[in-house]
């Protein structure tokens, strides 16, 4: 078919409300990197498994490649540059991924942190069995994932107020 | 990665949506998750000039039980279905089933209705409606109809489903208290498809099989109700000769593809092993 019709999107991304005009194919992680110039969340794969283009919407974890922009609409939607505290200092998970060297190349940290605040809105107080399985849509290609468990753990223990102990090897 | 122009509707009304389809016609497709349809868009496998998205109808949205039976709203994603009481309670082997598909970013976003209506041998729900009784809720120009799970798989990606109807919902047949369940599923990984797997509801009485029924995903071009196999356990305490003959029973109607899963041969054997396992399996939880 030829050009479809554009239309106009808005919807609330880190607290502030957006609007934009996308043809209907535009995917909302283009939309986000390209129109928003939030270029925090990352393609990776483009095919639904990598999970670096997470994102927060509704309350839920979504890979922002395998959603239109105009499914968006109204959406409250939160990235990784929503993720720190309001004052502008670390999050827990962002606290956590740092102290515990939760990432190596950083390109899936966005995506993980992002499904990890999710993740423990869910259930505070994960297994480590829990967390591998909440992360299980997000691909650290640097194989990092060990760390990136501490870090979570971390994260919980620190949100939790209780101390956060290395389980033993 | 960018699919091909399309136009986007959004209806509030499955009466909307059918007329929608019925005037656009064959360009037109019903969008529920998009984990399947999108990434088929993405690899321009599919170029629809339309797409109607079910998102806006609450319409399509409960759970709940009517009589005998737990009915299903399409729309339903595999995230609430792991997360109603009465699914776990009603139907505990759907919620087994939806915590072994693809990862928790897609549970939020896929659907009941498009994993069952989508036709995809690969997918984990067909199976498990074959194996339940389950029949769908067809919406369309000339009215709803009732069709069974068993007669809505005619091929890969070709259901009984005519152009201009919505999959509007999933209706279950509750299952008797103290029944025995499981699907086992072997995936090279999670999020893949299954290389084989199998489902089971039974029941047992007096230490020895009373019912059965087995389903099966990914080892033909759609998902198989394995008859042979659930008759070849009834009456017997699963030994190990009746579980073999229940496995061979399964493999006899196997025609998987070879794939990067594996040749056909494997994944027949390895599917008369997820037989016998969701077998055992089932038996131990029955009470």
């Amino acid at each position: 078919m030829a050009q479809a019709k554009k239309t106009q999107v808005s919807m609330t991304v880190n607290g502030q409300p957006v609007e934009g005009l996308v043809e209907p194919r535009t995917l909302l992680i283009h939309f986000i990197r390209e129109n928003l110039q939030l270029t925090g969340p990352h393609i990776g794969c483009e095919t639904t498994h990598c999970g670096a283009c997470t994102i927060d919407m509704n309350g839920m974890s979504v890979k922002s490649c395998t959603v239109f922009a105009v499914q968006a609409e109204g959406a409250e939607i939160t990235t990784i540059e929503g993720i720190a505290n309001p004052d502008g200092t670390l999050s827990a998970l962002q606290e956590g991924f740092r102290m515990m060297h939760g990432l190596q190349c950083g390109f899936c940290t966005p995506g993980m942190i992002t499904r990890a605040h999710r993740l423990l809105q869910e259930n505070p107080n994960p297994t480590e069995d829990e967390i591998r399985f909440g992360i299980a849509g997000n691909l650290c290609r640097c194989t990092g994932y060990q760390n990136i468990v501490r870090a979570i753990q971390y994260a919980a223990a620190k949100l939790n107020g209780t101390e956060f102990k290395e389980a033993a090897e | 990665m960018i699919p091909g122009p399309f136009d986007y509707h959004r209806p509030d009304s499955v009466a909307d949506a059918i007329k929608l389809l019925a005037e656009l016609g064959d360009e037109a497709r019903p969008l529920a998750g998009g984990h399947s349809l999108i990434p088929m868009m993405k690899l321009r496998l599919a170029t629809p000039d339309h797409l109607v998205d079910l998102a806006g109808i609450g319409a399509l949205k409960g759970i709940v039980r009517d009589g005998d039976r737990i009915v299903i709203g399409a729309m339903i994603t595999q995230h609430e279905l792991l997360a109603s009481e009465t699914i776990a309670s009603a139907v505990p082997i759907l919620r087994e089933t939806a915590l072994l598909i693809a990862d928790p970013q897609v549970r939020y976003r896929g659907t009941i209705g498009g994993n069952v209506a989508n036709g995809d041998p690969g997918n984990d729900m067909p199976a498990l409606m074959l194996t339940l009784g389950a029949e769908y809720t067809l919406e369309g120009p000339s009215g709803s109809r009732t069709v069974a799970a068993s007669e809505f798989y005619q091929g890969a990606y070709f259901t009984a489903i005519e152009p201009g109807e919505i999959l509007t919902s999933v209706s279950i047949p509750v299952l008797p208290a103290g029944h025995g369940y499981a699907y086992e599923k072997l995936k090279r990984k999670i999020g893949d498809y299954a290389t084989a797997a199998a489902a089971v509801v039974l029941t047992m009485a007096g230490g020895k099989v009373a019912t059965c029924s087995i389903g099966l995903t990914n080892l033909a071009e759609t998902a198989l109700l394995a008859d042979d196999a659930a008759a070849a356990v009834i009456g017997t305490t699963l030994d190990d000769a009746s579980l073999k003959k229940a496995a061979e029973a399964a493999r006899a109607i196997m025609s998987p593809a070879g794939d990067g899963r594996g040749p056909p041969e494997y994944r027949k054997h390895v599917g008369g092993i997820m037989v016998e396992r969701a077998l055992k399996r089932a038996a131990a939880v029955a009470r």
